[in-house]
């Protein structure tokens, strides 16, 4: 008896539960849906969304990419190809800088090799082709006039190095190099 | 005129459930999106009708394959057994007092003998796939269909003994004043419970466990063939939901609008009924459904057999 007690309780118990959760599901009916209909809707992107990439300036407008090719080396799917070169001061920057769209992951590895805050991922997703091939960007296609993340960021105002307009030991927080023939402490 | 009007009937219904059964994607998907918080397909044309359109053209362009292991007569014949049962089966349910292609004395058991035959698709689509998994959905079909046929017809018997008649016209003619799912509760609901067995749906659609069974007994079939069982399956759900409301809802009984919506308007709810389950209960194991099966609803379905013959006794 006690033993049909308990198998009818559990079967209430049961058929209680399938109707609790049917009337739960159709409660859902007025609730808000959460899709973002997006052509119409931009969704909303944080700053630090990891889309297409662009080469920043400093901001003197110069390039900031100074052809160290480790994003190219971080580069898990070797998306990224650039030959580095130097102007006449001695100042490196590529000759030419490519990324295949069509192979990249947008993993970010590329940004944070960089040494320069030159590469960085953008909020932007919308670059879809119909032709495989203009997914290849060059230089000039990555290249933006701004600074991007990191406004005031400029690696030759840091770095040790002399360069146009900026003799050794002008950089910030930089003292004047030592003459180590001279014998005056 | 005599032999014209039939043939408008045959013509009527087939084109409404043809349409239906397409029309059926799009209401599922959309639902199932309502009550997921999501749009579902919204992107052509109005409310996202122009799917069914896209879909349909697409399944059609979709290579027909048929696998050279299988057995290819009944590779081909199965998913047109499915729709021919289950159109077939709808010959003799009135959708109006004058919309009806065949008023048979024997609409029940026409209807049961039908829904019987479409396990036959099933079963041959998991044999002549000639694939493991194919196989064991077409045998988890027909024991599934065996087992819950039984008290289906058991079910409906209430109801035939309170009319008297086992034409679907008298039984709909008799619920003008009373409908049947309120003196037949038990029975309502154990036919609804083995009608989504027999159209093997969620919870019930052990035959095509998509997490156990890849396709269960449709692994192999795509193109046209696939999309036959697709078609079968929705032309199921809507004879199962017309059904129930032409045996225990009053069919084309109501007030204000005329027959034909009213019997429209309860069959698509008890659509949507079929879909929101889907949409909210989890697949059942296999040895629990035919435990439920054999061990609870075919003795429930005989005791409401019971207590109804023994009300009738005692009223007499």
């Amino acid at each position: 008896m006690l033993k049909l007690f308990a198998s009818t309780y559990d079967f209430l118990e049961g058929a209680f539960s399938l109707l609790r959760s049917m009337w739960i599901v159709l409660k859902h009916s007025t609730a808000k849906r959460v899709t973002v209909l997006y052509p119409e809707v931009m969704p909303k992107l944080a700053p630090r969304w990891r889309g297409r990439i662009v080469l920043t300036r400093d901001p003197d407008g110069e390039e900031r990419c100074v052809g160290c090719y480790l994003c190219a080396v971080a580069c898990p799917v070797d998306c990224i190809a650039l030959q580095a070169t130097e102007d006449e001061h001695g100042r490196r920057y590529p000759e030419f800088f490519r990324i295949n769209f069509s192979r990249c992951i947008f993993c970010g590895f590329c940004e944070e090799a960089c040494p320069t805050y030159a590469i960085q991922l953008t909020p932007d997703f919308e670059m879809s082709e119909y032709n495989r091939q203009n997914l290849v960007y060059e230089k000039e296609n990555l290249l933006i006039s701004g600074t991007g993340k990191y406004p005031g960021y400029s690696f030759y105002n840091v770095a040790g190095l002399a360069i146009k307009n900026k003799a050794k030991g002008e950089a910030e927080n930089e003292a004047p190099p030592v003459d180590v023939r001279s014998l005056l402490p | 005129m005599t032999i014209v009007q039939p043939l408008l009937v045959v013509g009527f219904v087939l084109f409404a459930l043809l349409n239906m059964a397409s029309l059926l994607i799009w209401i599922e998907r959309r639902l199932l999106g309502l009550w997921q918080d999501r749009y579902g397909p919204n992107r052509i044309g109005p409310w996202g009708l122009g799917h069914v359109l896209a879909d349909m053209i697409k399944i059609f362009f979709k290579e027909d394959w048929t696998p050279p292991f299988a057995d290819k007569t009944i590779f081909v014949l199965a998913p047109a057994i499915i729709v021919l049962t289950a159109l077939t089966s709808f010959a003799v349910i009135p959708f109006s007092p004058d919309i009806l292609i065949v008023d048979l004395d024997i609409g029940i058991l026409f209807f049961l003998a039908m829904s019987s035959m479409g396990v036959y698709s099933v079963a041959l689509a998991g044999w002549a796939s000639n694939n493991k998994y194919s196989l064991l959905g077409g045998l988890r079909a027909s024991a599934q269909m065996l087992a819950y046929e039984v008290f289906m017809g058991l079910s409906l018997m209430g109801v035939v003994a309170l009319t008297g008649s086992f034409s679907v016209k008298e039984i709909v003619a008799a619920q003008e004043n009373l409908w049947f799912v309120v003196t037949q509760p038990v029975g309502f609901l154990i036919f609804a419970i083995a009608g989504i067995a027999e159209t093997h749906r969620v919870p019930f659609d052990l035959p095509e466990a998509e997490s156990e069974l890849v396709a269960g007994f449709h692994s192999e079939y795509s193109g046209m063939k696939f999309g036959m069982f697709f078609v079968g399956e929705y032309i199921g759900v809507t004879l199962i939901s017309a059904l129930i409301v032409t045996l225990f809802f009053g069919g084309w009984h109501g007030p204000f609008l005329p027959p034909l919506l009213w019997f429209f308007l309860k069959t698509l709810l008890f659509i949507a009924g079929f879909v929101l389950l889907r949409a909210s209960l989890p697949r059942m194991r296999y040895d629990q459904l035919m435990t439920f099966g054999w061990k609870f609803m075919l003795p429930l379905s005989l005791l409401n057999l019971m207590a109804t013959g023994a009300v009738i006794l005692i009223r007499n």
